[in-house]
């Protein structure tokens, strides 16, 4: 089947087999390997994207059913200039990342949280990384980054 | 002192890469040409196999090789063997089998690999195994660890008659229980150290790449020891250590597990060579549940004899360690001379006996898991102090404080062998129970009664070793252009050695941190003599080997110097990153610029300034990072649902290196503590011998809401004395600590039930069922 879709600002159009998960699509056909597969059961978060602007897993969506839609990976977060969104920044600042295996998906959602809800507290973000597994930093300074960055969105 | 210098909360040189999607990881390794490896695993906890027929997943669309053990070993491939010495006390050595890299006779554990299908896809490697007809004869299976050594259990091994391994013992027992017995205060304790699944975030992977003409194997793979997994890899393939290559860029956590042997990625490189194409093998998460080596599986028995003040007198203590269907590398160590060694850790306890048992059983081989042993020592020592307090009368703080070893009776020499150089317990404790504000605990118990929550605190005093391995190698390089590079024989994978080694480098030579680079993870050009990071032993090992290599480059920087200025080498000082005699300098990196020109250099000297040193320390001279944490929690007595309330942390990890650095190792140690304590277990069934905790939706990860937000503090007075540099290691402390001080705390809320003990993982069904078993007593 064809997709068509933008990924990170660039329009892309391939010939896939309907089987194929978007996580897929991005790091095997795209070789876009920021995205990350970290389960087979839609619990880790690691493959997180935003499409059409939400987030998303993308082991749990076919590559087809983002047909038409426009994709944003951790690839293409930053600004073109290569400044980091205010999410990647804080995770830097506040050590938010240990293996980097998680991060991707994390920061992705952090964004999406920080889009959906300014001033998230400590509490909040908690709640919202429900979908969200880290080995390494026992959260605390992933929830310190976003609660941060959600602060900063809101003033 | 330099902003990015030694003690700095120096922000990551790692990140940027990693939080932009750049990282490389095993998986993201793609070679052209690959095809996809599938494993065929065993369905059955404990079967004979009669026989392996793989002419249908031949004929499978794609598929291009299927092999077994016996293609392996006719290829030359060796069977796994331990270097265990453990015998009992009439000197009969352990029963430790070898583990064939895909068995043809029986397989011992559910998801043990039997065959290799290789396909030009993932998916038709997938359908190829399907295909693989194994006739197997299923046998009856035993998986629990207390059962294991029961006369009527089923046996994996018939040869040897019993699962039971050996039956190890540091000394007869017969002083120690006729201390117990005269004893004012006799507490025991029967604890199980819950089987965890390590689940490092990145599934295991491995890909091989085979070149013809050099003949050498490349295997990319996620590793903590490029070096030691060559040498290792290199004796199963049964090839020379320079005919493969091993690489690994990004590695997505290790926690122990990451440094064994794994017979996918032999299975794996073997098939590269054999078929001459590069092969690819991504595990799933589900597949890495039951092919990843397990942690902890212990289960305990000890006693403990007090006068009547509150002073132990002797103590007894009875494991059995479950090691799984194999020995795994370190499995039947961990208990023994691993980090169980460090038994009865902070306490000052002369009269000891301790025996342990490893028992062979149809599940997954454990093996080392962040802590090694030492979190499962602390755990008991700890609940025995709770119950020694509960026993005398004295509290939790007063009982501990009777029996932890007084800084002035420091060096100490513990009955294992151990020498504690440096340590201040007593103090330690003091300062997490002021951070902590322990006095202040019942106003806020009663806070939480007022909303229907039972309010416990909790506290546990811990001392773990590190240091691993006694030999580490690196290299630092000075660059013409001044800057410096350094070749680490230790592994980064998630502890950020890229920033802490460049701080170091900048604190000892004067160059810029951002003129530091690290390079590893490449057997090309790792030193020979690299071992790895485990054990919290990097910034020991990797850290003096580092500062050794540079003042070996000071000493050749001052002959330079000091024909760069015409003085006597004698007169040369170095100074932060000068090279001074009298008024005159010149500064390191004119040095290194020299240094890469002959007709600077005085006669005689090679050119450059590149120096690499081999720490060999004395092996029983390691660290002994040590702590104390306190957690506090919520009940809620209707529903079980236990919610930590807040968590301070006092660690004495010796000089800091990095305070952001370290207080992320605590914080990640203490979330993988309360996991195993609150809510992961690998529940196996016990008739079909099947894991039932087979995925994340089963086994349950901690969450980002398991957690209040962290309070972590140093005790810094205490450098450790065995080392250049006075660091301890981080990274395992979290995980001592954390098990106990909860435990500890969730006892103390249920204590107005009478409730003394509740076994990990306090599930809300356990502690639920806690209460409820209570309340019915008491009715009755």
């Amino acid at each position: 089947m064809n997709v068509t879709l933008t990924v990170n600002g660039q329009a892309i159009s391939r010939d896939v087999e309907p089987r194929m998960l978007l996580a897929e699509f991005l790091r095997d056909e795209l070789r876009l390997t920021g995205t990350h597969v970290g389960c087979d059961t839609t619990q880790c978060g690691c493959c997180i994207v935003h499409l059409d602007g939400e987030a998303v897993k993308s082991c749990t969506l076919f590559a087809v059913q983002a047909d038409g839609s426009k994709v944003t990976t951790i690839e293409g977060l930053a600004g073109t200039d290569g400044a980091l969104h205010p999410v990647q920044a804080a995770f830097r600042e506040h050590h938010g990342l240990q293996c980097g295996f998680c991060t991707p998906g994390m920061v992705m959602m952090g964004a999406d949280i920080v889009r959906r809800i300014p001033g998230a507290d400590d509490e909040t973000v908690r709640h919202e990384l429900e979908g969200n597994i880290c080995r390494c930093t026992g959260y605390q300074g992933i929830v310190e980054a976003i609660v941060d960055a959600a602060a900063q969105a809101r003033s | 002192m330099g902003q990015f210098g030694i003690g700095q909360p120096v922000r990551r040189k790692e990140d940027i890469r990693l939080l932009t999607g750049k990282g490389r990881y095993t998986d993201d390794v793609h070679v052209d040409g690959q095809v996809w490896a599938a494993f065929v695993r065993s369905p059955h906890a404990h079967a004979d196999i009669r026989g392996i027929d793989i002419a249908a997943a031949l004929e499978s669309p794609g598929v291009t090789h299927v092999f077994t053990g016996a293609d392996l070993e006719a290829g030359g491939v060796q069977p796994l063997l331990y270097d265990l010495p453990f015998k009992d006390r009439n000197g009969k050595p352990m029963f430790k089998p070898a583990r064939r890299i895909l068995p043809t006779d029986r397989a011992r554990f559910g998801g043990e690999p039997l065959a290799l299908v290789l396909a030009e896809t993932a998916e038709q490697a997938k359908a190829g195994a399907e295909l693989v007809e194994i006739d197997f004869e299923p046998l009856p299976c035993v998986t629990s660890t207390a059962r294991a050594g029961d006369p009527d259990a089923p046996v994996l091994y018939p040869e040897h008659g019993s699962n039971v391994a050996v039956h190890w013992e540091n000394r007869a027992p017969d002083e120690i229980d006729a201390l117990i017995a005269g004893a004012a205060h006799k507490v025991s304790v029967d604890l199980v150290n819950n089987r965890l699944v390590v689940a490092p975030m990145e599934p295991r992977c491995a890909v091989a790449d085979y070149d013809a003409a050099s003949d050498v194997i490349t295997l990319y793979t996620p590793t903590q020891g490029i070096m030691t997994m060559q040498t290792a890899f290199a004796a199963l393939l049964n090839i020379p250590k320079n005919k493969l290559r091993i690489v690994a860029q990004d590695v997505g956590g290790g926690f122990g597990i990451r440094s064994k042997r794994y017979p996918e990625s032999i299975a794996v490189a073997w098939a590269a060579k054999k078929i001459g194409r590069p092969v690819k093998w991504r595990g799933d998460r589900s597949e890495t549940f039951v092919s990843d080596y397990h942690g902890r599986d212990q289960v305990n028995h000890a006693v403990m004899g007090l006068d009547r003040d509150g002073r132990v007198l002797a103590l007894r203590l009875e494991t059995i360690v479950n090691v799984g269907g194999y020995c795994g590398d370190n499995g039947p160590r961990l208990p023994i001379d691993g980090g169980g060694r460090i038994i009865p850790c902070g306490y000052d306890i002369e009269k000891f006996y301790f025996s342990v048992k490893p028992v062979y059983t149809n599940t997954v081989p454990t093996d080392t898991y962040r802590g090694a042993g030492r979190p499962e020592a602390n755990f008991i020592m700890e609940r025995l102090m709770d119950a020694a307090a509960d026993a005398t009368g004295l509290s939790r703080i007063e009982v501990r404080r009777r029996n932890l070893i007084p800084t002035s009776k420091l060096p100490y020499r513990t009955q294992m062998d151990f020498v504690y150089d440096s340590g201040d317990f007593i103090g330690t404790m003091d300062m997490t129970v002021k951070e902590a504000d322990w006095d202040g605990f019942a106003a806020r118990r009663a806070e939480s009664e007022k909303r229907g929550k039972l309010r416990g605190i909790g506290i546990a005093s811990f001392v773990e070793q590190a240091g691993g391995r006694p030999t580490e190698e690196m290299r630092v390089k000075l660059e013409a252009d001044g800057s410096a590079t350094v070749y680490a024989g230790t592994f980064s994978h998630g502890q950020g050695h890229e920033t802490v080694y460049a701080q170091m480098v900048e604190d000892f030579l004067g160059i810029p941190f951002d003129q530091v680079k690290l390079v590893q993870g490449d057997s090309d050009t790792t030193p020979v003599g690299g071992i790895g990071t485990f054990g919290s032993r990097s910034s020991m090992m990797g850290g003096v080997a580092i500062r050794r290599s540079c003042n070996q480059i000071i000493i050749k920087g001052k002959r330079i110097a000091a024909h760069l200025l015409q003085a006597e080498e004698s007169q040369v000082r170095f100074e932060e990153g000068l090279f001074k005699v009298n008024v005159s300098s010149v500064s390191i990196q004119e040095v290194a610029r020299a240094a890469a020109d002959p007709s600077k250099l005085p006669e005689g000297m090679k050119a450059g300034l590149d120096e690499n040193y081999l720490f060999e320390r004395e092996p029983d001279a390691m660290n002994f990072p040590n702590g104390c944490h306190i957690c506090e929690v919520e009940v809620d007595p209707d529903l079980g649902i236990v919610q930590i309330v807040k968590y301070t942390a006092v660690d004495d990890c010796g000089v800091v290196l990095n305070p952001l650095l370290v207080h992320g190792q605590v914080y990640g140690g203490v979330a993988q503590g309360i996991g195993q304590a609150l809510t992961e277990d690998a529940v196996y069934d016990e008739t079909s011998g099947q894991l039932l905790a087979g995925s994340f939706m089963d086994y349950g990860m901690p969450r980002a809401h398991h957690f209040p937000h962290m309070v972590a503090h140093f005790n810094e007075s205490q450098p450790c004395k065995t080392n250049d540099l006075g660091v301890k290691g981080a990274g395992e402390a979290g995980a001592c600590g954390a098990p106990p001080a909860f435990v500890s705390a969730v006892v103390d809320a249920l204590s107005p039930y009478g409730v003394k003990h509740i076994d990990m993982p306090l599930t809300p069904e356990r502690v639920w069922r806690a209460i409820a078993d209570a309340k019915s007593k008491r009715a009755a």
